[in-house]
C-alpha cells in the first residue's frame, strides 16, 4: 500500500471519529451506568429498533458467555425496548430519534459510544438478531478467547455471519419471548460462500448464504456482505467503518492468513428468519432506512410473498461449534 | 531430603498462592520470586497472605521482561536463598505462578529421591533443535540485543540486520559450549550450588545478559559444566505453538491432563477453577486411575500448529485465504474435467458414473444454469445452479463444490459453449485431471439441423475459444494432469485412452472395461468438415479426417457398441 493510500484511509478515519463526536448529541441517555464498568470489563454494543421480544433470550445468552456489561442504543423504539433495557442492571442504553440511515446504520453512533467507554475493553459488537459462537464456546467463556487473544497479541477476532432459517415457511413457528431462536431457526447453508479481497480495506468480502441463493439468484453481486468482525481490543482511534463489516485502522481487517494457515475465528448465528420477520420487512420498505436504498428488504419482499422458504434439501441442521469448524466456515486456528 | 520450590510469578497471584500452599503442605520449601513490575501495593498482599507459612520465603525481585536477563536473575537469586535457607532441599524445581502439579507431591519426591544425581534440564545445542521463533538460533549467542523485541520490533530487527552487515560477532566465553531448552527445570543442589559459586560466574553473567533469551540458555549452558548426570528433558509438561508462546490449559483438558503422567504442567488459565479444584484438592484422586496417555496432548497441540501454519487443503473461508502459490492444494481433492467427451459418446455421462462410481456433472459451466448430476437445482453444501451465482466468483464455485463433496470424486463436462472463466484456475490445480478431444464440438454441428452460414459461425467462434483453452492447458504454468487428443486421433483407437483416464480415476479395482459408451455416428463427418474448408472456415482442432475415409467406412455401418476383452 503506497503512502498516498494510506493518507487517505487516515483522513477518512479522522473524518468519520469526527462524524461519531457530531452525532453524539443525537442520543439521550435512558439509563447510564457506565460507571461501573471494571478495568478489563468485555463490553458488548448494540443498537435496535423494536426488538423487545427478543432482548431476554439475548441479554441471558451472552451474560452466561460473560459480557459484563451492555451499551444498547435505542432507536425510537414503539414496544417498549428502551423501558425494559433500561431496567436491568447491566445495561446503559440510550435513546435515538434521529435518522438510522443518516448515522451510517447506526454505526456512528456506536462509533461515539466505543470511543467514550470501550478504550481499553474488549468490545463485542452486535445485533439483537447475531449470537456469536467461538471455538469451545461450549466449555470455556468469552474471557478465555479474550485472554488467549491478548496472549497471542490479536487485537480482532472474525466471524461471519450465518443465516439461520427454519424448515418450512418462515411464519409458520410462532416465536415466544425468551425462547432460543436456534429452536425455530436451526438449518443454515453450510458451502456456497463466495470470497474475494478488498484492497482497499484489506478486509475479505463474503457473499452467499441463503440470502443470495433466494432472494439474489440473479444478481449475486447485491446479495449482502457476510464477513465480520465483531469482536476488537478497541483503542479510542478505532473506528467502524462500515457496519462491523471492517475498520480502521486497516490492519484490524487482516483477521485471515494468507500462506497457508488458519487463524481463530468464529460464527455469527443470524437468526433473522423467524415469524417476526414479515413485519420488520414490510416495515423497513416504508421507512426506507436501510442500506443501498433498502435494495435487500425489496427483494425479501417480492420473494417472500409466493414462497417463504429457505430451507432446501442440503440445508445442514445447526449442531455445535464443532460441525461448523469441520464444516469449515470456522476455525480453531492454533488455539487448542 | 526433600525438594525446594522457586517460583517465578508476575500475575494471577492468588492462583500463585494456592499452588504454594499445596507445594508447602506436602513439606517442599518454597521460594518466590514476584516481578518487579507488580505493584508494590499488590505484592505486600501477596505476601501478607502466604505469611503464615514458615517455609514460603520471598526473593528479591528484578524487573522480568520477556526475552530479558530479569527472569535469570530471579531464578538465581531465588535459587540462592533456597540453598542457603533450606538445607535439607537436594533438588531445586523451578516453576512458574501458572504451573499446576498433576501429581501427588510425594510421588514426585519420591522420584527424585530415587534419582538423587540426576538434573532435569532440556538442553541441546542450537545446530539440532529446530525451535527457535525468528530465525536466531546460533546468533542469540553472538549478537547484542539492546532493543526489546516486544515493544520495538523494528528496531530489534533492524539493528540485527545491521550486525549481520557489517559482521559483528561477540566472543563467547571460553570453555563454553551454548546449549538452549525448556526453561522449566529441577537440577540437584550439587550441580546449581557449582553454577551460583562458580569463580567465573561474573563473567558467564556478564555475557549472558547480552543474549537473547537468556532464560531458555543460561543454566541449560551451564549444567553441561558441571553436571554429571544431565537427562535432557523438562519434568514440566509445557507444549509451544508457533510463535513459541506456552499453549494454555483449560477446564475441557482435565482428562487429558489426568492421563499425561506428567509431575507438573504449563500454563495453566488462571479462570480455569476445575483444574486448580481437582488438582489441587483432590491430588491422590486426580491423576490415577486412568491408563496414562501423554501423547495425546502432544498429536492435540502438534494439529493446533499444523492448522495454524498449514491449515486445510483446499478451504477457502473467513480466517484463510492463501495467496497463489500458498494454498496447500488449491482443490481439496482430485476430480476431472472432460471436454469433448459428451460430444463425441452418446451417453458418456451415465456410463462414466457406472464405469467410476464418482458422481459425474454435465456442463457445470454451462451458460445458462450449472448442470447438477442428476440435473438437481441444489448441490451439497447448497450450492446453488444459478448461473450468475456461479459466475459472480467462479473458482469460489469450484473449490466450494470439490470441499463440500470431500470423499466423493467430482467428475464434469466442458465445452467451448461453456463459459471459460474457470479455465485457469482449472490448469493450475494439480488436483484436476484434464481429458480434451479436441474438435469434438464440431459433433453436434454436423449432427444439428441449421442453415450452413450459421453453422460456419458458430464453428469459428467455438474454434477460436477451444484453441484458447487448448493454450491455457499446455501454458508452462499448468499444473493439471492434462491430456489432449485430437477427435482424428482418438477414434482411432477409443478404448486405450478411455482406460487410462478410468485407470486414474481408479475407484474401482483395476481391471479391463468391459463396456464402452456409445459412440455418436459420424457418416458423412469428413465431408462435413471439407464442407466448413470450402467455406473458407478451416477446422483445424480435430486434426486430419480425410472425405474418402467415410465412404470406405460405409459398408461398416452402422456401428454397434463394441466390446473389448
Amino acid at each position: 500500500m503506497g503512502a498516498w493510500q494510506s493518507y487517505r484511509l487516515r483522513l477518512k478515519r479522522r473524518r468519520w471519529r469526527i462524524r461519531a463526536f457530531r452525532k453524539r448529541r443525537e442520543m439521550q441517555p435512558l439509563a447510564n451506568r457506565t460507571s461501573r464498568i471494571k478495568p478489563g470489563d468485555i463490553l458488548l454494543f448494540c443498537t435496535l429498533r423494536n426488538e423487545h421480544i427478543r432482548l431476554p433470550f439475548f441479554l441471558k445468552y451472552y451474560r452466561e458467555q460473560g459480557v459484563n456489561h451492555f451499551l444498547f442504543v435505542d432507536n425510537d423504539s414503539t414496544d417498549g425496548s428502551g423501558d425494559y433495557l433500561a431496567q436491568q442492571d447491566d445495561v446503559s442504553v440510550w435513546h435515538a430519534n434521529a435518522s438510522y440511515k443518516k448515522s451510517r446504520f447506526g454505526v456512528d453512533w456506536l462509533n461515539w459510544l466505543q470511543m467514550r467507554y470501550a478504550h481499553g475493553h474488549w468490545c463485542l459488537t452486535v445485533d439483537p438478531d447475531e449470537f456469536l459462537v467461538y471455538p469451545f464456546c461450549d466449555t470455556r467463556p468469552l474471557r478465555a478467547l479474550t485472554d488467549w487473544l491478548d496472549a497471542s497479541s490479536i487485537k480482532s477476532f472474525a466471524a461471519m455471519l450465518l443465516d439461520m432459517y427454519p424448515k418450512g415457511r418462515i411464519d409458520e413457528q410462532p416465536y415466544r419471548i425468551g425462547q432460543d431462536p436456534l429452536e425455530i431457526a436451526n438449518w443454515f447453508d453450510a458451502g456456497n460462500y463466495a470470497i474475494s479481497k478488498n484492497h482497499n480495506f484489506g478486509n475479505l468480502w463474503i457473499q452467499g448464504g441463503p440470502r443470495s441463493r433466494v432472494f439474489f439468484p440473479d444478481k449475486p453481486a447485491k446479495a449482502p456482505a457476510l464477513n465480520k468482525i465483531p469482536l476488537v481490543k478497541w483503542h479510542r482511534s478505532y473506528v467502524y467503518a462500515s457496519s462491523t463489516h471492517m475498520l480502521l485502522p486497516r490492519g484490524l481487517n487482516l483477521v485471515y492468513d494468507e500462506w497457508g494457515g488458519e487463524k481463530a475465528s468464529g460464527v455469527l448465528l443470524h437468526t433473522k428468519f423467524l415469524d417476526t420477520f414479515a413485519a420488520k420487512a414490510a416495515e423497513e420498505l416504508t421507512r426506507n432506512q436501510h442500506y443501498s436504498a433498502s435494495v435487500e428488504y425489496k427483494a425479501y419482499a417480492a420473494s417472500l410473498q409466493d414462497n417463504p422458504e429457505l430451507w432446501c434439501k442440503w440445508s445442514e441442521k445447526y449442531i455445535n461449534w464443532r460441525q461448523l469448524e469441520i464444516l469449515g466456515l470456522m476455525s480453531k486456528g492454533n488455539w487448542a | 531430603m526433600t525438594v525446594g520450590i522457586v517460583m517465578l510469578v508476575h500475575t494471577a497471584l492468588g492462583r500463585a498462592e494456592q499452588v504454594a500452599r499445596h507445594w508447602a503442605a506436602s513439606g517442599c520449601p518454597v521460594v518466590i520470586h514476584v516481578d518487579k513490575m507488580v505493584p508494590k501495593k499488590t505484592n505486600d498482599a501477596f505476601v501478607k497472605a502466604l505469611s503464615d507459612l514458615p517455609d514460603v520465603l520471598f526473593s528479591d525481585r528484578h524487573r522480568c521482561e520477556w526475552g530479558t536477563w530479569g527472569i535469570v536473575a530471579g531464578s538465581q537469586s531465588a535459587s540462592e536463598l533456597m540453598l542457603e535457607k533450606f538445607p535439607q532441599v537436594r533438588h531445586v524445581y523451578l516453576a512458574s505462578g501458572s504451573c499446576l502439579p498433576l501429581r501427588p507431591v510425594q510421588e514426585l519426591i519420591d522420584y527424585l529421591a530415587d534419582r538423587p544425581r540426576t538434573d532435569f534440564i532440556e538442553s541441546a545445542t542450537t545446530a539440532d533443535v529446530p525451535w527457535t521463533v525468528g530465525g536466531l538460533d546460533h546468533e542469540r549467542f553472538t549478537l547484542r540485543f539492546p532493543f526489546s523485541w516486544k515493544k520495538h520490533r523494528y528496531l530489534f530487527d533492524r539493528y540485527v540486520n545491521f550486525q549481520r552487515k557489517i559482521g559483528y560477532r561477540r566472543r563467547i566465553p571460553r570453555g563454553i559450549v551454548p546449549h538452549m531448552g525448556s526453561q522449566w527445570w529441577c537440577m540437584t543442589r550439587q550441580t546449581l550450588s557449582a553454577i551460583l559459586q562458580d569463580p567465573d560466574r561474573e563473567s558467564y553473567d556478564r555475557y549472558f545478559r547480552k543474549v537473547w533469551i537468556p532464560d531458555e540458555s543460561y543454566f541449560q549452558t551451564l549444567a553441561r559444566q558441571y553436571s554429571t548426570n544431565i537427562e535432557s528433558r523438562s519434568l514440566t509438561l509445557s507444549k509451544f505453538d508457533f510463535q513459541g508462546k506456552p499453549h494454555i490449559f483449560y477446564d475441557d483438558h482435565l482428562q487429558l491432563l489426568r492421563r499425561s503422567d506428567c509431575f507438573v504442567a504449563r500454563k495453566i488459565w488462571p479462570h480455569a477453577d476445575r483444574l486448580y479444584e481437582v488438582f489441587l484438592t483432590d491430588a491422590a484422586g486426580a491423576m490415577k486411575r486412568t491408563e496414562p496417555n501423554p501423547g495425546k496432548i502432544d498429536r492435540i497441540f502438534a494439529k493446533a500448529v499444523e492448522r495454524r501454519t498449514r491449515g486445510r487443503p483446499g478451504l477457502y473461508m473467513q480466517s484463510r485465504f492463501p495467496n497463489y502459490g500458498w494454498e496447500n492444494g488449491m482443490t481439496s481433492g482430485p476430480y476431472s474435467v472432460f471436454q469433448g467427451f459428451s460430444d463425441l459418446f452418446e451417453d458418456f455421462e451415465p456410463w462414466l458414473a457406472k464405469a467410476t462410481g464418482a458422481r459425474v456433472h454435465g456442463h457445470l459451466f454451462g451458460p445458462k444454469r450449472v448442470e447438477f448430476a442428476g440435473g438437481e437445482s441444489v448441490m451439497n453444501g447448497a450450492l446453488s445452479d444459478s448461473a450468475a451465482i456461479r459466475d459472480y466468483v467462479p473458482a469460489a464455485f469450484l473449490t466450494n463444490l470439490i470441499w463440500n463433496t470431500r470423499g466423493e470424486r467430482q467428475c464434469f463436462q466442458m465445452s467451448p459453449r461453456d463459459t471459460q472463466d474457470a479455465a485457469e484456475f482449472v490448469a493450475k490445480d494439480p488436483n484436476a485431471q484434464i481429458s480434451v478431444i479436441s474438435g469434438a464440438w464440431s459433433v453436434p454441428l454436423f449432427k444439428s439441423n441449421r442453415n450452413f452460414a450459421d453453422i460456419r459461425k458458430e464453428a469459428a467462434k467455438l474454434q477460436r475459444i477451444e484453441n484458447d483453452f487448448l493454450d491455457i492447458m499446455r501454458n508452462p504454468n499448468a499444473k493439471a494432469r492434462v491430456r489432449i487428443w485430437t477427435m482424428a486421433e482418438f477414434i482411432e483407437a477409443p478404448m486405450e485412452p478411455l482406460q487410462t483416464i478410468i485407470d486414474e480415476i481408479g475407484h474401482r479395482a483395476l481391471r479391463r472395461l468391459s463396456e464402452v459408451p456409445k459412440m455418436a455416428e459420424l457418416a458423412g463427418f469428413g465431408q462435413f468438415l471439407q464442407n466448413l474448408k470450402n467455406q473458407g472456415m478451416h477446422p483445424y482442432l480435430m486434426g486430419d479426417f480425410p472425405v474418402a475415409r467415410d465412404t470406405s467406412q460405409n459398408p461398416r455401418k452402422p456401428r454397434k457398441p463394441y466390446l473389448v476383452q
